[in-house]
This record gives C-alpha cells, sequence and structure tokens, in this order.
C-alpha cells in the first residue's frame, strides 16, 4: 500500500471512530450557543467555536464574561484551562514528521478526545487518526454552536436541562476508554485528587495542568 | 463588545501557540524512554482532572450540586457499555430531573 493510501485508511478509520465523539460534542455545544448568546449575540458565539475549537476555553472564558470579568480575565483563564495542550503537544511532537509546516497541520486539530484516541499506548501518536478523530467532532462542535445560538431563546436556562453535565459526562466516557490497568488507574486517581486538592488554591485551569504530576507519580510504579 | 472579540482573537491565538509549541520546538526528535512512560499515562491523569473539576467545581470552590448525580449515572452507563450520546444525554437529564425535584 502506498503512504497515501495509508493515510487516508488511517484517517478515514478515524473519521469513524470520532463520530460519535462528533455527536456528543453537538449537543454540547448547543448549551455553549445558548448560554453565549445574550452576552455575545448571535454571530461572536459561532465565529468562536470556528477559530478556537476548545470546549473548556470557550465555557471558561464566557464564564469569566457572563460574572462581569474583563477581556483579560476571560483570556487568562481559557489559555490557562488550554494549558494542558502544551504538554499534549510535547507528547505529540516526537510522532510527527516533516517540514514545520506539516507539523503544524496536524498538531492545530488536536483536541482532548481525538489526542486520547491517536495515542497507540506505548507513548507514540498516530497523526492521521487524530486528524480524522478531530473532523467529526469539529464539525459537531460548529453546527452545535449554531443551533444553540438560534434556538437558545426558546430554550430557556440550560442548567435547568441538565446541560453543565454534559462535559463531564464527556470526558468521563473518554476517561473510561483510556484508563485501563493498574497504572493508568493510579495516573486517574492521582490526576483527579491533585485537581481537587488545588481547586480552592490556584486559578481555573492551573489545577487540571498540575494533574500530570499524576501520570509523573504512576510512571514510577513498576508495570 | 469589543472585548468579546478581543477575548476571541487572543484564544485563538493562543491556544494555535500552546498546541504548536511541542510540535514546533521539538520536532520530530524521539523523547526518552522515561519521558514516553508519562506520556503514556498523562491522558489518564488530564482526562480525570477534566471530569472532577467539572463535576464538583465552582470558580474556585467545590461544590455538591445536581452534576454530581448526572456524572454518577453516567459512570452507571458507561459500566454498562451504553453508547457515548446515551452516556452524554443520560447524565444531563438526571441533573435536570434531579433540580426539578429539588
Amino acid at each position: 500500500m502506498s503512504d497515501q493510501a495509508a493515510a487516508r485508511e488511517r484517517r478515514e478509520a478515524g473519521i469513524r471512530r470520532g463520530i460519535p465523539f462528533g455527536i456528543a460534542v453537538f449537543v454540547i455545544s448547543i448549551s455553549f450557543g445558548v448560554l453565549a448568546r445574550p452576552l455575545m449575540g448571535p454571530v461572536a458565539p459561532i465565529v468562536m467555536s470556528v477559530v478556537v475549537f476548545s470546549g473548556s476555553a470557550q465555557f471558561g472564558a464566557l464564564a469569566v464574561l457572563l460574572a462581569g470579568g474583563s477581556a483579560a480575565a476571560a483570556i487568562a483563564a481559557g489559555l490557562l484551562l488550554n494549558a494542558r495542550y502544551l504538554a499534549m503537544g510535547l507528547a505529540l511532537a516526537p510522532s510527527l514528521r516533516g517540514r514545520a509546516l506539516s507539523r503544524a497541520a496536524f498538531a492545530m486539530p488536536m483536541v482532548d478526545a481525538s489526542w486520547a484516541a491517536a495515542s497507540t499506548g506505548s507513548g507514540t501518536f498516530d497523526p492521521w487518526y487524530l486528524v480524522g478523530v478531530s473532523i467529526p467532532q469539529y464539525a459537531g462542535w460548529v453546527l452545535g454552536t449554531v443551533v444553540g445560538v438560534f434556538v437558545g431563546p426558546a430554550l430557556g436556562h440550560p442548567d435547568a436541562l441538565g446541560l453543565d453535565a454534559l462535559f463531564p459526562a464527556f470526558f468521563l466516557a473518554l476517561l473510561f476508554e483510556e484508563a485501563r490497568g493498574r497504572r493508568r488507574m493510579v495516573a486517574a486517581g492521582g490526576g483527579a485528587g491533585i485537581a481537587l486538592a488545588l481547586t480552592p488554591i490556584l486559578p481555573a485551569g492551573l489545577p487540571i495542568l498540575a494533574a500530570a504530576l499524576g501520570a509523573v507519580a504512576a510512571s514510577r510504579m513498576r508495570s | 463588545m469589543t472585548g468579546v472579540w478581543v477575548t476571541i482573537g487572543s484564544l485563538a491565538f493562543g491556544t494555535a501557540v500552546l498546541k504548536l509549541a511541542g510540535p514546533l520546538a521539538l520536532g520530530g526528535r524521539p523523547l526518552s524512554a522515561r519521558a514516553l512512560n508519562v506520556v503514556e499515562l498523562l491522558a489518564s491523569a488530564l482526562l480525570a482532572a477534566l471530569v472532577v473539576v467539572e463535576t464538583f467545581g465552582k470558580g474556585r470552590s467545590l461544590t455538591l450540586d445536581a452534576r454530581v448525580l448526572g456524572v454518577a449515572f453516567a459512570a452507571v452507563l458507561l459500566a454498562r457499555r451504553a453508547p457515548m450520546i446515551v452516556v452524554v444525554v443520560g447524565a444531563a437529564a438526571v441533573t435536570a430531573i434531579a433540580r426539578l425535584l429539588s
């Protein structure tokens, strides 16, 4: 099989794997559109989903703005929530080949679900698979935002519909697939404990980044 | 409204920088065995942190509210191998019902 055909096969396998993620993300981004519309109007939330494409950062920044915070505070919150991408990008880097531009093109679509799904289990990643898994999620994220912005006014407050439970349930579903075996369970337990302990102390986002220390601790265990 | 657009532009740019920093700085150089060992466990640690912060976090404090019931229900559905969309919508439904009843 040629390299191109192999790449297409991996990408298409990724797309199939990403479809359930895309549907879940579609529902979650409806709640983002609903929440953002009163503050941002109809266009800005959609643009934000197109160019930022990150649930945690978008919800985090929106929460700051809704509470009357400044743009600077909203930016800081969003970027801290995404600080984990720095660690995820460092992890992905050795699996990327080619020129800087091509490495960048593989790293840009990276989101939590596709990064975790593309992990081969031995510390390396399948870049075409990652791109594939991200495609349905990007479509779902943008489409859901559009739906949320336009149906939002008819829905009432999203908390009454339990939409704030969508996001943790989505991450829990990803965790269920990922945390197999004793070392990963220990990493998960350690990460959760660190994040909970630091939440009252540090600005939002940093406790999640600090949870990476749970992985460092678990890596010292014998497998 | 200017603040909203500044926020959107800065987050788009900043998120791209965070994603690209590693791949552009490291290139295709291999990681050490010890680093690979950590990377393999990183997703579990970060995803678990996201779950608990999104379930119990409220700004800079921890709280117990209806989300806990929704996420617990999601865990039950996952243990029974329900599809992801059922898990996510089920969590929202249980949370909504709990709020309605309280």
